[in-house]
């Protein structure tokens, strides 16, 4: 018995054979897709970029060099360099540390809260329910860039804050997927079973409907997951997200604004740093849900 | 629940119509609660973030110099020794009089302030949907109608551009190219520093005001820098209504009126424009609706990467000095109008949908 027929077994012998068998044909999936492919080798690639910085970027990220200034990009300074003479290639790599961060913390932070808002309100019911989502109906009809501006403001510049304030904008979509996850499951025999067990709220919605929400949970963090990266930038180039010396893309950009006319590269540069990778999270993200929640589709 | 129970007993023929009415009453008393309620918890969050998040709001107004009482002074001048209900009730009857208090940095009333910049946001947002729509609805039917072409490709391509492009960046990228490389369009700002001031304000918007008064070279001036702003907008709302409008003509086409009509012999134009597009407009005025309120959002970048005197501006500003209530009346008035919008292009959904009646 090869490898491949235990992970396709119909009758799996063990949890683990299933979990294992489930996840490898979504990724045989995936692979028959191209744009998802090319999506998980950009994150792929992000990951890489961000865990080998040091060795990949030929110069210091912070390093000044003033004789070195504005030079166009060539075959030592790949993508030139900025007005303080430092590498600009090298700042775009170590830059994905900083994106990787903000990405990985945000879905941290928001996508738990809104799974365990949206699962006590649509299990729960009644006046739980009515509370629970007219909050997140509140914080949906707001717009989110000047939300989230508005909270960086409040707590002061930073690239901790500017997470936070993000996290804090994102969570009501994830409550309302879960919740809706939630009513489709809440009546379901196996969870009938499990209360006369004597399973109590906790138990069930922990044990036997958070799981079944991960996976539409999933699609939809990492479709957002562009969006998050385009305003953790664009907090950036205002000046509210890191700070200099930082090299964040959006930051970056921002520095590069009064040398667009004349040293187009400054500017540039981070940007398709950003366009690749907010591109990559698309693509994979389209990708999984077309394995994962082929029902969505259409819906933004 | 309770607004139906009178339904059960029955009622005379003739008082039919006026259940009607009833109905619709109570639809509107609906909406009206609930633009109620979500404006109200826009003044919560606003309020949260002045006065509950800063450490101290009264050192941040006098300063760490001042004696202990001009600080306690300033702070029964603020109403802070109020418990926070209290504070919260006096700061939403602010609000819906109209005061939002003073800009730290231009010393001027943020109600004042606001009325000032907003006209140029509205202005270049309204010609960013315009472009938009013109160029969208068109781009979708086509992408629909030859699914799997290579402009069905292209269009796809554009639609996930939309959401991976920083506004700001292709801003930037823009003006380097259109406006300093190949001069086809003006620089920052709503004008050449020559025309600034030479027409009165009406509307605020000098697209329009300029036409009224007849001075056809600031138009044409002001055009040639609305332009490039509303294009970059243009993109965004754009992208989103092809894709949308794609999937929506998608799935008009595998209905089987539409094979019908192409067997009686139809003519491809008119079943795509009349038999496919008509069905869909509903839900592309939700879309529409929803792309504007997101330009609103987009517009603060696009204003300060193009020094665009408006409302964008005027909080980036504002957040950079910590003039704290520059950012919540920005906040609120930008909030206040994207509520407004969603709400009301739900509500259309509704009357123009007879199924969602």
């Amino acid at each position: 018995m090869t490898t491949r027929d235990w992970l396709l077994a119909d009758s799996p012998t063990s949890r683990w054979q299933a979990n294992a068998g489930r996840a490898y044909r979504v990724f045989t999936a995936l692979l028959r897709n191209p744009l998802s492919v090319l999506g998980g080798v950009i994150i792929l690639a992000l990951l890489l970029t961000a865990l080998f910085a040091p060795w990949i970027a030929p110069f210091s990220p912070t390093g000044q060099n003033l004789s070195q200034r504005l030079l166009p990009p060539s075959g030592t300074n790949w993508m030139g360099t900025d007005e303080l003479g430092r590498d600009i290639f090298s700042r775009v790599v170590w830059g994905s540390q900083i994106t990787l961060t903000i990405v990985l913390l945000v879905a941290l932070i928001s996508a738990p809260l809104g799974l365990l808002i949206g699962a006590i309100s649509g299990y729960f019911g009644g006046w739980v329910d009515r509370v629970l989502m007219g909050f997140t109906d509140i914080f949906l009809s707001l717009p989110k860039l000047i939300l989230a501006l508005a909270f960086v403001a409040a707590l002061g510049p930073g690239i901790n804050n500017a997470i936070i304030a993000i996290a804090i904008t994102s969570w009501p979509a994830y409550a309302r997927i879960a919740r809706a996850e939630t009513l489709t499951i809440r009546n379901a025999e196996y969870i009938s079973a499990v209360q006369l067990a004597g399973g109590g709220p906790i138990r069930v919605i922990v044990q036997h409907i958070l799981p079944l929400c991960t996976s539409s949970m999933i699609v939809r963090v990492t479709l957002d997951m562009a969006g998050v990266i385009l305003t953790a930038a664009g907090l950036g180039f205002i000046g509210l997200g890191a700070q200099p010396p930082l090299p964040e893309w959006g930051a970056m950009i921002s520095r590069g604004r009064t040398f667009i006319l004349d040293q187009w590269w400054v500017a540039t540069m981070p940007g398709f740093a950003i366009i690749i990778v907010s591109l990559g999270f698309c693509f994979l993200g389209d990708g999984l849900r077309d394995v994962l929640d082929p029902k969505s589709e259409g819906k933004s | 629940m309770t607004t139906e129970q009178p339904a059960l007993t029955s009622p005379p023929p003739e008082k039919l119509t006026s259940k009607r009415t009833r109905r619709q009453i109570s639809a509107v008393a609906t909406f009206l609660v609930t633009l109620f309620l979500t404006f109200l918890g826009l003044l919560a969050i606003t309020f949260f973030i002045g006065r509950v998040i800063p450490i101290d709001p009264v050192l941040a107004v006098v300063g760490d110099r001042a004696t202990q009482a001009q600080y306690d002074a300033a702070k029964i001048a603020m109403g802070l020794d109020q418990p926070l209900y209290m504070q919260f009730i006096s700061y939403v009857g602010n609000v819906f009089t109209g005061n939002l208090g003073m800009s730290v940095s231009t010393g001027r009333a943020v109600a004042a302030d606001l009325s000032r910049f907003f006209p140029a946001t509205f202005e270049m947002a309204t010609l960013g949907i315009l472009i938009g729509v013109a160029i969208g609805v068109p781009l979708g039917v086509t992408a629909a109608a030859r699914q799997g072409s290579w402009l069905d490709q292209a269009i796809r391509v554009v639609g996930l551009l939309g959401y991976s492009v920083p506004a700001f960046w292709l801003g930037l990228v823009g003006l380097a190219v259109f406006y300093a490389r190949l001069r086809w369009v003006g620089g920052p700002g709503r004008l050449d520093i020559f025309y600034d001031g030479l027409v009165t304000p009406i509307t605020g918007m000098i697209l329009i005001d300029s036409l009224v008064q007849g001075e056809f070279d600031i138009f044409w001036n002001a055009v040639w820098h609305i332009v490039l702003p509303a294009s970059v907008l243009g993109f965004f709302s754009l992208a989103y209504i092809a894709r949308m409008t794609r999937s929506f003509m998608l799935d008009q086409l595998s209905q089987e009126f539409v094979t019908t009509a192409r067997v009686k012999g139809v003519p491809e134009r008119i079943v795509i424009w009349r038999h496919a597009f008509n069905p869909i407009r509903v839900p592309l005025i939700t879309v529409i609706g929803l792309s504007y309120a997101g330009l609103l959002e987009g517009s603060v970048m696009i204003e300060t990467v193009f020094s665009w005197p408006g409302i964008g501006n005027y909080l980036t500003t504002a957040l950079l000095n910590a003039d704290m209530n520059a950012v919540l009346g920005s906040t609120l008035v930008i909030g206040a109008v994207f509520i407004v919008i969603n709400k009301v292009s739900d509500v259309l959904y509704r009357v123009l949908d007879p199924r969602a009646r």
